[in-house]
């Protein structure tokens, strides 16, 4: 067996940049698939490139120009939107306290 | 006389408009149908059940009575008023639940949403609303689309194959797949991002189709994977899957990847046979290529034996049609397409998933939290599944600075190739001048519950004959071509040139024709013969 791409260390990088607060028990599961689909990915680095390659981010491309002119338009009932939130004040989000970070307040 | 039920969309609409059936009588029987077969709809939560049950189908998360109710007297009153109530007057669809439908709840078979009732509709629901179909229930999929056999729903149960509910119906449009088989609805609307309208509609012996990326607009489907992401049409037949695309796609200003091609008379294809047509075969999509996941060592193993037989079976079928058929059409890039799907759907479903953290709308931790940071990272943890978490963490991991040069760029590179292939094989003035590519849509026919589940690299290579068209931003048409040994059906695929699904549908339709008086064509799935035999 190669060797984990993704360590333990990295792992607890990974998901906290991604803003998962694992539990323990779904995180060695996770960590083992992660560097399943990584063996499978190897072989990506090992294909021949033709030369003339270049990049793409969609098979086909896409439409020359838009279909209509790039103007917001507001939604007719705001109220239907807020009401989808798990918590709302006077027609708004509401959310607890920012994190402060230390080294802003030094 | 035939049941009510196994009318197609066509026939159904053509009742309807003339007045011979209203659509409210439709959709009893399509309630009715559903209720004797469906069993309990998928619930967050849910893990046990009785054992009857476990024949059931579960094609559903919610069942949108009210709704389609007042849509089957909309289009009753336009009869009555002697206006025309539209292409699809009074045909019973199921929308899979990553559409947004309002007046109901849509979730993506995730307890992240699993409350938002989403205040807009889909674009595609849209038009086959406004065309005179009935929403009768959201279809029950993979949790965000992300799987193969549908298994992965927060909505439990998760839906069973209609000819075996042992079986898996495929995903992630399972449950789409399993209501149009089981006659429960005459159509399903989908969305293939790797294979998930294609997959299913070959586990589930109906007709499945990934239009060209752009022909049908996303506005209002929950992106999984945007470049890759197609709504589609799931039918029982090619001309109602015709039908149902001439009724979807088009131009879409909400949509700025729509395409402003328009859009032809798919009936009209249907029309024609397909003396001349070029259609090629493929040696590189008649193995697997699968790796050792502890080693990365690549293998590589033929395909079921009665998949593969009946690709030529079709082969011979189409020649005697008149189609000259080009065998040993090199596709060296199509092995490549699991891998690369593994970098750039990831990439682009971890960016997609960002957007959920509890604040606008979805799901929200009840515990107490101590700030907003504390606020994302338990409402995801607790919201998502182990898919998505599994998808953001590979996401994030191969698009991350230090090594997105060695996974996504070159991923990027290799999906040109894939494209590359396909250009070359349907260019009019190369050595193959291909009209189509015919393959199979699956390895292998549907397999057995919890086999593959879990195994999340075994489950990506489920989508190894179909993911191809989705880099290359094709379309591709899965149909029914036969049954396996043990009574499977067993799935068919075309891939054309771009917006050519015209073409797909003119020899799909041919090889149905043909193949009207097999015997496997009057084979019933177990859960419609359970029924008949009441």
């Amino acid at each position: 067996m190669g060797p984990d791409r993704i360590t333990p260390e990295l792992f607890d990088k990974l998901t906290s940049l991604a803003a998962l607060a694992l539990v323990e028990s779904e995180k060695e599961y996770l960590r083992a698939e992660l560097n399943h689909q990584l063996a499978a990915v190897r072989e990506l680095s090992e294909i021949p490139l033709e030369e003339d390659i270049l990049p793409t981010l969609h098979g086909l491309a896409i439409p020359p120009k838009p279909s209509r002119p790039d103007v917001s338009d507001a939604f007719p009932e705001p109220g239907k939107i807020v009401a989808q939130a798990p918590e709302s004040e006077e027609g708004m989000f509401a959310v607890p306290d920012v994190a402060h970070r230390k080294s802003e307040e030094e | 006389m035939t049941p009510v039920m196994d009318w197609s969309a066509a026939e159904i609409a053509r009742k309807v408009r003339s007045g011979e059936i209203s659509a409210a009588e439709m959709l009893a029987a399509s309630l009715e149908r559903i209720r004797l077969t469906d069993g309990i709809s998928g619930q967050v939560g849910l893990t046990q059940w009785d054992e009857a049950e476990e024949r059931k189908v579960h094609a559903f998360i919610q069942i949108s009575k009210d709704l389609a109710e007042a849509q089957a007297a909309a289009v009753d009153a336009k009869a009555a008023r002697g206006e025309d109530p539209g292409l699809l007057a009074g045909v019973p669809v199921a929308i899979k639940d990553i559409f947004c439908v309002e007046g109901t709840h849509t979730t993506a078979g995730s307890r992240m949403l699993a409350n938002f009732r989403p205040p807009y509709t889909a674009t595609p629901v849209q038009r086959l609303i406004d065309a005179g179909a009935l929403v009768v229930g959201k279809a029950n999929m993979d949790e965000f689309a992300y799987g193969s056999s549908s298994e992965s729903s927060a909505f439990q149960p998760s839906p069973n194959n209609p000819w075996d509910p042992t079986r898996v119906p495929g995903g992630s449009s399972g449950g789409s797949a399993a209501s149009v088989a089981s006659t429960e609805v005459a159509l399903s609307l989908g969305s293939d991002t790797g294979g998930s309208i294609r997959q299913p509609s070959s586990f589930c012996g109906v007709v499945g189709m990934k239009p060209t990326y752009g022909r049908v607009s996303r506005y209002g489907m929950i992106a999984f994977a945007s470049s890759l992401d197609c709504p589609g049409p799931l039918a029982r037949t090619v001309s109602d899957a015709a039908l149902m695309l001439q009724v979807i796609a088009g131009e879409d200003p909400r949509d700025s990847t729509t395409s402003q091609q328009p859009v032809p008379d798919y009936q009209l294809a249907l029309q024609q046979d397909v003396h001349g047509l070029r259609i090629g075969l493929s040696p590189d999509y008649d193995r697997i290529v699968f790796p050792d996941v502890e080693t990365g060592e690549i293998g590589t193993e033929p395909i079921q034996a009665e998949v593969s037989r009946a690709v030529y079976d079709a082969a011979e079928q189409l020649a005697r049609q008149g189609a000259e058929i080009v065998e040993d059409v090199p596709m060296p890039n199509a092995r490549h397409g699991i891998p690369t799907y593994f970098v750039i759907s990831r990439v682009e479903a971890s960016s997609n998933l960002h957007r959920f953290d509890g604040v606008k709308y979805g799901y929200r931790t009840a515990q107490p939290v101590s700030d907003l940071n504390e606020l994302y990272r338990l409402s995801r943890a607790e919201g998502f599944g182990t898919e998505p978490k599994l998808r953001i963490l590979m996401g994030m991991y191969v698009s991350s600075a230090a090594y997105s040069h060695q996974y996504y760029l070159r991923a990027r590179k290799v999906r040109a190739m894939i494209r590359r292939d396909f250009d070359t094989a349907f260019d009019p003035a190369g050595a193959y001048r291909l009209d189509a590519l015919l393959t199979p849509t699956t390895p292998t026919t549907a397999f057995k519950r919890k086999a593959v589940y879990g195994n999340s690299v075994l489950m990506q290579y489920a989508d190894q004959m179909t993911v191809s068209a989705n880099h290359a931003g094709l379309p591709a048409l899965s149909f029914p071509g036969g049954l396996d040994g043990q009574g499977l059906p067993i799935g068919l695929q075309l891939i054309a040139g771009d917006f050519r699904e015209d073409l797909l549908l003119r020899i799909a339709h041919a090889y149905e024709l043909a193949t009207r008086q097999a015997a496997w064509r009057s084979a019933v799935p177990e859960a419609v013969r359970n029924e008949a035999s009441k």
